[in-house]
């Protein structure tokens, strides 16, 4: 084949979402096999790895965002079904929910209010923008969610997704840490702390490290905690006068 | 046909989710709504349909990949954050740090309180 017949290739395909759909799974596929060279370390975790690696190709070939979410987009609609099929986790869980009702209800509301304030009122003190304030607030939240309330909020939703990732490996390193110091040994309390603050990363790595019991309360939290921040988040952050 | 089953009733609860948070101008995300729906339908049943259950928890366990497109989207604010790096890192690290700190602590002392005996199936 000669370059001008490999060019019109090119054109085909930097056109088409073919392209762009399949690097996709292909950085995921090969960013997975990193991690697991690396012992499965939150600093190179699959997400940050693939997105790492796609913004790299996308540089690399001179392609813009909108071209690459032309192919991506049918992966990212999937995040709205995903977001419904939460409801089955929680389904599931009803009677745990049920015994610790009110740990869990006061846990929840004490969590979410910090996460909610300590983000916005850091980020407020040191003097970021406000599109930048109110796309940290939802940090904490399952990155579905989180984009939805950045979105009605009036951040930039894009910008919530990647904090949000920044976030889930933040916590999955300090989470470990402030146990230890702290001293507690509870999985329950461990996983829904993980679970609340750093949403399916503090799950996964949960399942991972500690144990079901642990991942089983996390993935709890992550749930609840998504649907209890979309409804308290935009009344806390109008405390703040955004 | 299962999964598409399981796909429909997903699908159905967002659009419902969707409804009715544009109808009323709410400012939770349509797919929350479709959450509590589903949520609320599956209590009224008492169990959940296989379908369901086989496309749902397909779709969590890949929950991961579904991240990427969106995280890719950091490229467009490169500006933006070289500028409020500092900001960033500092708000994340101790933000995320205050959050563990105080649900861990007030989800232990809750607990003890509550059930002094251990539950050891918990």
């Amino acid at each position: 084949m000669n370059g001008l017949g490999l060019e019109q290739v090119w054109v085909y395909l930097s056109a088409s979402p073919l392209l762009h759909l399949l690097a996709t799974l292909l950085a995921f596929i090969v960013a997975t096999r990193i991690n697991r060279w690396a012992g499965g370390t939150p600093l190179l975790h699959p997400v940050i790895v693939a997105i790492a690696l796609l913004i790299g190709f996308l540089l690399v070939t001179g392609t813009d965002y909108p071209t690459y979410f032309a192919g991506a987009q049918f992966l990212h609609f999937l995040l709205g079904p995903a977001t419904v099929a939460l409801a089955i986790p929680l389904y599931d869980h009803r009677e745990r929910v049920r015994r610790m009702l009110w740990p869990i209800a006061i846990g929840t509301m004490a969590g979410i209010a910090t996460a909610v304030v300590s983000a916005v009122g850091i980020a407020m003190i040191l003097g970021a923008d406000t599109e930048t304030v109110l796309s940290l607030a939802p940090k904490s939240v399952t990155s579905p969610i989180a984009m939805g309330i950045a979105e009605k909020l009036g951040g930039i939703p894009s910008l919530t997704a990647g904090l949000v990732l920044l976030t889930g490996v933040v916590g999955c390193i300090v989470g470990p840490w402030i146990f230890r110091l702290t001293r507690i040994t509870d999985p329950t309390v461990q996983g829904y702390s993980m679970g609340l603050a750093a949403h399916g990363f503090g799950t996964a790595y949960c399942f991972a490290s500690v144990g079901a019991v642990a991942g089983a309360f996390s993935g709890l939290a992550m749930g609840l905690s998504g649907l209890v921040t979309a409804f308290v988040l935009p009344p806390i952050v109008h405390l703040f006068g955004l | 046909m299962s999964l598409i089953i399981g796909m429909s009733i997903l699908l159905g609860c967002q659009f419902l989710g969707e409804v009715i948070s544009r109808a009323f101008t709410l400012p939770v995300p349509g797919p929350v709504l479709g959450m509590l729906i589903l949520l609320i339908g599956l209590m009224i049943r008492g169990s959940v349909p296989g379908s369901l259950r086989t496309m749902g928890e397909g779709l969590l366990k890949y929950l991961t990949l579904l991240f990427v497109p969106a995280g890719v989207g950091l490229i467009q604010h490169f500006g933006l954050i070289s500028r409020e790096i500092w900001i960033l890192v500092v708000t994340l690290i101790v933000s995320t740090s205050v959050t563990i700190l105080v649900t861990s602590q007030t989800l232990q002392r809750l607990a003890r309180k509550r059930t002094p005996a251990k539950e050891h199936d918990a």
